[in-house]
């Protein structure tokens, strides 16, 4: 391990953490209860409400990712070449709230649907790397895991009651999608208000600091501990085969019926909230990178399970449990490997390019596992994916085991 | 401090009221004026109408419109028995009730999917349905069916026709990637036609329900649907061979196998009825998101005519 985690002189306890990592997660938890809302009502929207075809909504559904993964960058960048980090993620908060708003107006139009998600994947792309750089400068860097588990955590939160509000508004609302749409943007508003009036930015504490230039990029990936974080970031997305499969997979093989799928993510965010906090401050005490490897055999157990013996409640608990721990301990755990490997003035923009890496490889692992899904059908498909994370897991342990 | 929890404060209740305001008042009933029971006299064609079950007079289509307050779908009505593929709600499942003419639910059977197909046979007996499954299509072209077959007489339900024996060119036939869509029954309530999907070819086939087999007849005919006289189909053709090019309605003798393209050159998406020998009814959807039914003659020469407007799931 190379991280100081053995200098840490005095135990923390979790009212050690900074108010800034509680008044972020709040940000987080509401705009993620926002988010979520319309990320469960969305595919029912287009193909029920809308009478879309499955495949344009394949369309819709897909398409937008690309772009957000290099606004991260363009945000991770502006955050610390302007050295504010508030204003630019406040910026992606304010972009996704006014994005429900467009989907209310778009109406009908698959090309104004289209915008609206858009500009909500923008958001959430521009806001992510400030969010998580000021989370590292709040944070003395032994308690970045537990730091990062008490954000997720009550990011987590947010993922869990999302979808349940919105089957709230919709029973209230008599299956108006309008309605959700519209109550989405009013907490989405409220997340904003919060971090305006309760997150406090993180100014550098260099009085004559040089400008951040483009080409520092070069420089960050020239250092090899970044690089390899990077990669690591790449493998993991890699090895992840995205959250749509794995419940397709489990309607598949269980007939289940739709209105099940926002559960299905209820249930992994339920684990993920309450062991994001509990494994981050296991990873401060006894490590991050083997939690994160366990994090790893955890995923490939739940891939290996979905075409197994064990079937109907067992497995959707088993898997759901699996899943959720797997993100709980490799989530907040990267970005705490990675904050103190990166300079404080180069920090959102090197946590942006992990993050980048991480999310370019996984768009690539979905296009990969859709292709192995037609042509070896499903059960080959996940075995496959089990063997690439047990590849990502070697990889993963020997570019982070290293010393330098 | 005390500023920031003001502004906060102030903040979550104006957000909050707009929130729960438009809630309560996207929950007030519609005010159209509705029906509670269909109208029986007369020639009637039934239709949905934003989705509940309506019917016109058929010699005067555009005129007074019986609109009930059944929620369906798909549906579709013979002899007096009416299937309907009920929607797929946020907190409930879709479902197929068999409904009698004063709408009295005779029979339920749940149904996972997004509803796509309903026909049944000329004598009321025979009930198919088709359904999208994967909604969420995350492999770009990929979709599944499910289609399946229920006879009210006997109670024998086939959620599948998967389950059938399959014949390709008279070969026993297996593979994973077959779907099935848009079943159409022939007077003996027992043989139906519809399409079966595999390997890039989309085959007209003719089934037999009491041994369960499926034969393949010809190639690129999707959604057929049986004249009353029992001797053409109309259907839908995918333009050179590939539905990423469109529909193009056509009727196909089922002896001569003489292929007639119907004069409407729009793309058609939908199973085709008939109204009566001479004329086929579709419902096309507008960009709006309208649906309008049409009727085209079925015959090489002739110009479609806009039939019922706001109105699809047609039958005579």
């Amino acid at each position: 391990m190379y991280l100081s985690t053995v200098e840490r002189p005095r135990k923390l306890g979790w009212k050690g953490l900074s108010g800034n990592v509680f008044a972020l997660g709040t940000v987080s938890l509401i705009t993620d209860v926002s988010s979520e809302m319309v990320t469960a009502v969305l595919p029912l929207y287009l193909v029920v409400g809308l009478g879309l075809s499955p495949a344009a909504y394949g369309v819709i559904d897909g398409v937008y990712t690309g772009a957000t993964t290099l606004l991260r960058l363009v945000g991770g960048y502006l955050a610390d070449k302007t050295d504010r980090r508030k204003a630019v993620a406040g910026t992606g908060y304010a972009l996704s709230a006014v994005a429900k708003l467009g989907l209310l107006i778009a109406g009908t139009s698959t090309a104004l649907l289209g915008a609206a998600i858009t500009i909500d994947r923008a958001g959430k792309g521009l806001r992510t790397a400030p969010r998580d750089a000021l989370i590292t400068l709040s944070t003395p860097s032994g308690d970045l895991g537990r730091a990062f588990g008490v954000h997720r955590a009550m990011d987590g939160v947010g993922a869990f009651l999302g979808p349940l509000v919105a089957l709230a508004v919709l029973a209230a609302a008599a299956d108006s999608f309008d309605a959700v749409f519209v109550a989405s943007f009013c907490v989405a508003a409220m997340g904003v208000v919060v971090l305006a009036m309760f997150v406090r930015d993180h100014r550098s504490t260099l009085p004559a600091r040089e400008p951040v230039r483009v080409k520092e990029i070069g420089t960050l990936l020239r250092d090899s501990r970044v690089r390899r974080l990077v990669i690591a970031a790449a493998v993991l997305g890699l090895a992840t085969i995205g959250d749509g499969f794995v419940y397709l997979l489990l309607q598949k093989r269980e007939g289940l019926t739709i209105g099940w799928f926002p559960l299905l993510a209820v249930g992994t965010s339920l684990v993920y909230l309450l062991l994001a906090a509990p494994l981050g401050a296991l990873a401060d005490k006894i490590g991050r990178l083997p939690v994160m490897l366990a994090g790893y055999v955890a995923l490939a157990t739940a891939y290996l399970l979905i075409h197994s013996p064990l079937d109907g409640i067992p497995l959707h608990l088993a898997v759901l449990a699996l899943y959720g721990t797997f993100y709980a301990t490799t989530d907040g755990v990267l970005m705490a490997l990675a904050g103190p490997a990166l300079p404080e003035r180069l920090r959102t923009t090197g946590i942006a390019l992990i993050q980048s890496g991480q999310a370019l490889a996984y768009l690539g692992s979905s296009v990969l596992f859709g292709l192995a899904w037609k042509y070896f059908g499903p059960e080959t498909a996940t075995r496959l994916a089990a063997a690439g994370v047990a590849t990502a897991l070697v990889t993963t342990a020997y570019l982070l085991g290293r010393r330098r | 401090m005390n500023t920031r929890i003001l502004v906060t404060a102030t903040a979550a209740v104006l957000l909050g009221g707009v929130a729960v305001g438009y809630t309560a008042l996207s929950a007030t009933p519609d005010t159209d004026d509705v029906a509670t029971a269909p109208s029986t006299g007369g020639d009637r064609v039934q239709i949905l109408t934003n989705g509940r079950l309506s019917s016109v007079d058929r010699t005067d289509p555009t005129g007074p419109r019986n609109v009930t307050e059944q929620r369906c779908d798909r549906a579709y009505e013979a002899a007096g028995t009416i299937s309907c593929l009920r929607p797929v709600g946020a907190l409930k499942a879709g479902e197929l009730a068999v409904l009698d003419k004063d709408l009295k639910e005779r029979r339920t059977i749940p149904l996972t999917g997004f509803p796509n197909r309903t026909r049944v046979s000329a004598s009321g007996r025979m009930i198919g349905w088709t359904l999208f499954v994967d909604g969420h299509s995350y492999a770009a072209n990929g979709f599944s069916t499910s289609t399946g077959i229920l006879d009210t007489k006997t109670g024998t339900t086939v959620m599948s026709l998967e389950e059938f024996t399959a014949y390709v060119d008279d070969k026993p036939y297996q593979a994973s990637d077959v779907n099935f869509w848009g079943v159409t029954f022939t007077a003996d309530d027992n043989r139906f036609y519809a399409t079966m999907s595999t390997n890039g070819h989309r085959y007209l086939v003719e089934g037999d329900f009491a041994a369960r087999t499926i034969r393949t007849l010809i190639d690129n005919v999707e959604c057929p649907s049986l004249s009353p006289d029992g001797t053409r189909i109309a259907y839908k053709a995918a333009n050179n061979g590939d539905p990423q090019q469109g529909w193009r309605l056509s009727t196909m003798d089922l002896k001569t196998k003489t292929i007639t393209p119907l004069p409407e050159t729009r793309s058609v998406d939908d199973q085709p009825a008939w109204l009566d020998d001479d004329t086929v009814a579709y419902a096309l959807q507008e960009s709006d998101g309208t649906n309008n039914t049409w009727t085209v003659p079925a015959t090489p020469e002739g110009t479609p005519t806009l039939y019922i407007p706001n109105a699809n799931s047609p039958s005579p």
